[in-house]
């Protein structure tokens, strides 16, 4: 309708459009010659590893009991390995029944005699200095984190270890606000807090179990996952530097048998509890008909939900940070993407070009976006998912990027015209895999969002404010992000809802999990 | 051919997300040294003043070829950018090299004129010899709702323009919000643009990379609807090396590999290719040396 002589003055509401344009470009682009550099070949991003010549690793680390590394009870020791290079980084100590009620009185100890007796303010000292500490050592934790872990080092670096401080900052300041946290209610520390966490966000995970124990009070007895043992000795480290009571915080390595152990000790208090739902539900049944407390926060299955009136380029943007950040390992991952049909060309042939562009590789160098998948076994277990969903006739698309030869890595995976019935679209898988479902009304989106038995998490994408509300009302899910995905704050509590567990985790509701009232 | 039927929405907080990971990058070493080459073989060397004379522009002419003679395998500038009058003195300047001259026209910074008066400013550019003519678009209009009072006065210096390439100055600090520079560049590509530019220079903020990201995305669309590639220049406020790395690691993630040339991508700037001969003297030297071995013109 236009050309260039047409001269209407009228408004166009959304497009404005002119022919002939195609002609005259190809003209141009003809006439105008090429200035090349000689050595112009494609630009590559040069290696830029993070030094490592800062950090200390042991070969050997024990348990952290009483304020002291001690020898286990077990005399065993377990490898632990840098899943990028399959290299052994230390041996840490296997504890075993033993070991943990050793750890476990002696917290008991230390709460009776020492740390219900301090002024509240006085234990907020402590956590303030934990923190600065923490601080201080943050590139040590970071390179330590991505060693044994895997994940890249702009991840733990920018993201895992800040947020770890600033659990510890945080919630230091609740310490001496209890009262006013919980006004009229008389809250009160429960005792020892038995505390289990995963592999995904080492450090991050003992910051968020640890702080809010001992800003209400109590006593912890930590037990890290086995792959990923080495920042939360490190933390033991920094905790023995900041002078906390002995015993207040014990630091036990070991395997599942250590867990139980631990969570069908007597004297333990509360469970606090971060990983996978039967374990979960082992727990429940375990302390079933005891007094223990417990907050368990299980896995998921996120419905990332984008609507045609999303702002189409960030969303594509939030679907891959939702799905590929820490490899896909975070049990609030956008797994299962929700595209309205209509942009669903559109919004794939986004995601497949910038899927291109995520650099995978060695996870100290400062221009990784993806990591190594965290173990063997968990490598072989998404693996085997790929396999479930080629069978079961998803289309799969994996980004062309070079993956190291050495190590555990994975191609940013895709998997296209899913649906509910999948396997790849029910369970679990924990990596970098996302299974993408096509809906086309919004209560028909709600339903799907819902039907799964997982509740921890959930992603909208549109400009209408009306819409997020809506659905953030009838998502049955913890945490629900609006526009953007996996936004996380010490302020801001976290936790699931049906399989995903309950109790939430930072915030003030973080600090009722370990509170009697 | 109608590529865009909706439009686009964007969320600010979204974009700026992306521009901080851009921004964590780590460009070290050869990818340095080829990015700053890169860079400088896509600069602009532009001058636009009241102010300017036909002397100021011979030196800038003859530092356009000449950036630093005593490094060695230095590529030159892609452009001079000068206003019509001078564009007669640097084609006489830069008559025998591959530099082009870019002229600024249309009642250049404002646009505050009639499309008679802009037509005759593009067309004593293009007859004094421009290879390119950057024009600003009406932003009243714009602001106003008039788009296709844009859309057609583009069109209509596009056709002016003949065989000079056309740059469209978006102006995108006085457009404001990121949807209204979307809109903006889309119609400019659809009237004709074979380049979008973000700024005139003389309005702040001018470049910012938010704002060139849009852009770039808005190209990247209308290349994956047509198969036609229009060109990008960021225009005012890059000053340093590093923030033309994270322009060309934005270009690069963005559109990739065949935006890489300064065919499809410029830097209008002034005293950036002074900082980036710095950066590359001290990769070659390993140590900085006085500011005072680099010509300023």
């Amino acid at each position: 309708m236009t050309n260039s002589k047409s001269k209407s003055a009228k408004p166009m509401a959304q497009t404005v459009s002119a022919k002939a344009n195609v002609k005259s470009k190809t003209v141009t682009t003809k006439t105008s010659s090429k200035i090349k550099l000689e050595s112009r070949a494609s630009w590559q991003y040069a290696a830029a590893p993070e030094s490592v010549d800062h950090v200390s690793i042991k070969p050997q680390y024990d348990l952290f009991i009483n304020g002291k590394f001690v020898k286990p009870n077990s005399k065993k020791y377990f490898d632990t390995y840098s899943p990028s290079s399959e290299k052994k980084l230390s041996e840490v100590a296997e504890a075993n029944d033993k070991d943990i009620d050793l750890a476990v009185k002696s917290a008991k100890n230390a709460y009776d005699k020492t740390w219900s007796k301090l002024p509240a303010k006085e234990r907020a000292k402590y956590i303030y200095r934990i923190a600065r500490l923490m601080q201080e050592r943050a590139r040590e934790f970071a390179v330590i984190e991505s060693m044994d872990g895997g994940k890249p080092i702009r991840e733990s670096r920018d993201i895992d270890i800040p947020l770890a401080c600033n659990h510890f900052f945080y919630y230091a300041g609740w310490a001496d606000k209890l009262e006013y946290a919980f006004p009229n209610k008389k809250p009160q520390a429960l005792g020892v807090a038995g505390q289990i966490i995963p592999w995904n966000f080492p450090l991050l995970m003992a910051a968020w179990k640890i702080a809010p124990a001992l800003a209400t009070g109590n006593t912890v007895v930590l037990k890290p996952a086995e792959t990923t043992p080495l920042t939360a000795l490190k933390l033991a480290e920094v905790i023995q530097e900041s002078g906390l009571p002995e015993g207040v915080v014990n630091i036990v390595t070991g395997f599942g048998n250590a867990g139980a152990a631990l969570v069908n000790h007597p004297l333990v208090n509360k469970i606090a509890f971060t990983g996978s739902t039967p374990v979960g539900k082992y727990i429940q049944k375990a302390i079933a008909g005891t007094n223990k407390k417990a907050t368990l926060e299980l896995g998921g299955k996120a419905a990332h939900i984008i609507f045609d009136d999303a702002p189409i380029d960030q969303a594509v943007e939030g679907i891959i940070n939702g799905i590929f950040f820490n490899q896909g390992h975070v049990c609030c991952a956008g797994s299962r993407l929700f595209v309205q049909e209509n942009i669903a060309e559109l919004v794939i042939k986004k995601l497949k070009h910038r899927m291109d562009t995520l650099i995978v590789g060695d996870p100290l160098d400062k221009n990784t976006d993806i990591g190594a998948i965290n173990s063997k076994e968990q490598i072989e277990k998404i693996k085997q998912y790929l396999t479930i969903g080629i069978k079961e006739g998803a289309e799969m698309y994996q980004s062309n990027c070079q993956i190291p030869s050495k190590g555990y890595f994975i191609r940013p995976t895709i998997f296209l015209h899913t649906s509910q019935s999948h396997r790849i679209v029910q369970e679990e898988i924990f990596g970098p895999v996302l299974a993408i479902q096509t809906f086309r009304t919004i209560e028909e989106v709600i339903e799907k969002a819902n039907n799964i038995p997982y509740g921890l998490s959930a992603g909208v994408w549109t400009d209408k404010g009306s819409k997020i509300f809506n659905l953030t009302s009838q998502l049955r899910a913890g945490v629900i992000w609006a526009n953007t995905y996996n936004k996380f704050d010490p302020a801001s509590p976290f936790g699931g809802f049906k399989e995903s567990g309950f109790g939430r985790e930072g915030g003030i509701h973080g600090l009722a999990g370990y509170l009697k009232f | 051919m109608m590529p865009f039927s909706n439009l686009v929405s964007i969320d600010q907080v979204g974009v700026e997300e992306r521009i901080a990971r851009f921004n964590t990058r780590s460009i070290k070493k050869e990818s340095k040294v080829q990015g700053l080459k890169l860079a400088l073989s896509m600069i602009d060397l532009t001058t636009l003043e009241g102010k300017d004379t036909q002397g100021k522009v011979k030196q800038l002419c003859y530092k356009a070829q000449h950036v630093a003679d005593h490094l060695v395998g230095l590529p030159s500038v892609a452009a001079v950018c000068v206003y019509p009058n001078h564009v007669k003195t640097a084609k006489k300047c830069l008559m025998s090299t591959s530099i082009k001259i870019a002229s600024v026209a249309t009642a250049f910074p404002s646009g505050n004129s009639s499309l008679k008066i802009k037509l005759a400013d593009v067309k004593m550019a293009v007859d004094a010899g421009a290879d390119e003519v950057d024009m600003v678009i009406s932003r009243g209009q714009f602001l106003e709702g008039n788009y296709q009072f844009v859309s057609d006065e583009i069109a209509s210096i596009k056709e002016a323009c003949g065989k000079a390439r056309l740059k469209v100055i978006l102006e995108t600090g006085e457009l404001s919000t990121l949807d209204n520079i979307r809109k903006a560049s889309e119609i400019a590509i659809l009237a004709g643009a074979d380049f979008i530019k973000t700024s005139t220079g003389k309005i702040s903020p001018a470049a910012t990379m938010p704002v060139t990201y849009v852009m770039l995305q808005t190209i990247k669309d209308y290349y994956d609807a047509t198969g036609i590639m229009i060109g990008m220049k960021p225009a005012g406020g890059i000053s340093t090396s590093k923030i033309a790395l994270q322009y060309l690691v934005m270009l690069y993630e963005t559109l990739g590999d065949a935006w890489m040339t300064n065919e499809w991508f410029r830097f209008g700037a002034s005293s950036l290719a002074n900082d980036i001969i710095m950066q590359l003297a001290k990769e070659e030297m390993g140590v900085y040396y006085s500011g005072d071995y680099i010509s300023k013109d």
